[in-house]
């Protein structure tokens, strides 16, 4: 047993890898996604996230954490950044990166803010800006492997032009099980909007939500106020705290 | 989202946030993990508690009555764990907590 535990530590442990910028993908005015090769990258579970390190050439090193925003069944790994402008590591990520550069992850890490195919559902998805990251890992993965389970996707953006995966969330939307989504517009509206045009609350909540005897799985991840009163929310309408997983970001809605 | 290496941001995060700094002590995801309160007994997952703190330490609370669970400290010395303010933390063998790496 003892040997076997060594042995066990020993795989485990993390390791930093070399991720090599493979494509770039402008999502919005402020976000970008990263397509990396991480040689020896171990597969992950949808929601998970990594760690990023960066090393200037004097060697000073910052790191943060970003969720994977690909499925596991995707070829490559994929991060969705938003620039923050005061941010050590996101200015770099989100604007100067080009292909073929270089940095180092490790992960997968986290195994509590998880959905895979095989927990069932129905699974309510609640983003807040870039909080889509990780639900869109879900998303993917869901097609990908071909599940039918219910699923809904309520995302709250401040414009049209920052909703971020836009098209392909209309594409996934459009297929024959594909997950409902419903958009609301906080600061801004276009002519002709269709969606909500308000923050995420209780009404919106229980007019398009999961309703509770559905029990649904519900993942909410985006800034911590919009966490905070979802929860709050979901709670009065009858879910059960236990079905409910939040990530949120901190208090200066930077994801780090 | 998760811990920077900033020292304390504003407010509370997730425990799930603390997954990059535990797993530099256990050999599993600990936010699957499940903690019993040792202040009122509440029992839940480590990734659902309040976190607070950076990347060179952080406190879990308990969410119902702020008890510090887990303090999570890295050290010159090398890295501390306090659970005095836990009774148990019991990990599920399956690919819930090991499916991770």
């Amino acid at each position: 047993m003892p040997e076997t535990n060594t042995t066990l530590a020993g795989q485990r442990r993390l390791l930093w890898r070399t991720a090599e910028v493979r494509q770039v993908i402008d999502e919005t005015p402020r976000v970008r996604s990263l397509v990396l090769n991480v040689l020896g990258w171990p597969t992950h579970r949808p929601g998970q996230h990594v760690d990023v390190r960066l090393t200037a050439e004097d060697g000073y090193q910052a790191q943060r954490s970003y969720s994977i925003a690909s499925a596991p069944e995707a070829p490559q790994l994929t991060l969705t950044v938003e620039r923050i402008d005061d941010g050590e590591v996101s200015p770099y990520l989100a604007t100067e990166v080009r292909v073929g550069d270089r940095f180092e992850v490790r992960g997968p890490i986290g195994g509590y803010f998880v959905w895979t195919a095989a927990l069932g559902g129905p699974l309510f998805l609640i983003a807040g800006g870039s909080g889509i990251a990780p639900l869109m890992a879900m998303l993917r993965h869901r097609a990908a492997a071909g599940s039918h389970v219910p699923a809904l996707l309520l995302y709250s953006s401040r414009t049209f032009s920052d909703i971020i995966y836009r098209e392909e969330l209309n594409r996934l939307a459009a297929l024959g099980d594909g997950p409902r989504v419903f958009h609301t517009l906080t600061r801004q509206q276009p002519a002709g909007w269709t969606g909500a045009a308000r923050r995420i609350d209780r009404d919106m909540l229980a007019e398009i939500g999961i309703a509770a005897t559905a029990q649904p799985r519900i993942f909410v991840c985006g800034p911590t106020s919009l966490v905070e009163q979802t929860t709050q929310s979901l709670l009065a309408l009858g879910h059960e705290a236990t079905m409910i997983k939040t990530e949120r970001f901190g208090p200066t809605g930077a994801l780090r | 989202m998760s811990l920077d290496e900033s020292s304390t941001p504003a407010g509370p995060l997730d425990g799930n946030a603390a997954a990059g700094l535990l797993r530099d002590v256990f050999v599993f995801d600990a936010t699957s993990a499940t903690l019993t309160c040792g202040g009122c007994g509440a029992i839940a997952q480590v990734g659902s508690a309040r976190l607070y703190g950076g990347l060179m330490g952080a406190v879990l609370r308990c969410t119902h009555c702020d008890t510090a669970l887990l303090r999570v400290a890295r050290t010159p010395m090398g890295l501390w764990l306090d659970m005095q303010g836990a009774r148990n933390l019991m990990i599920r063998l399956d690919n819930e907590v090991l499916g991770d790496a």
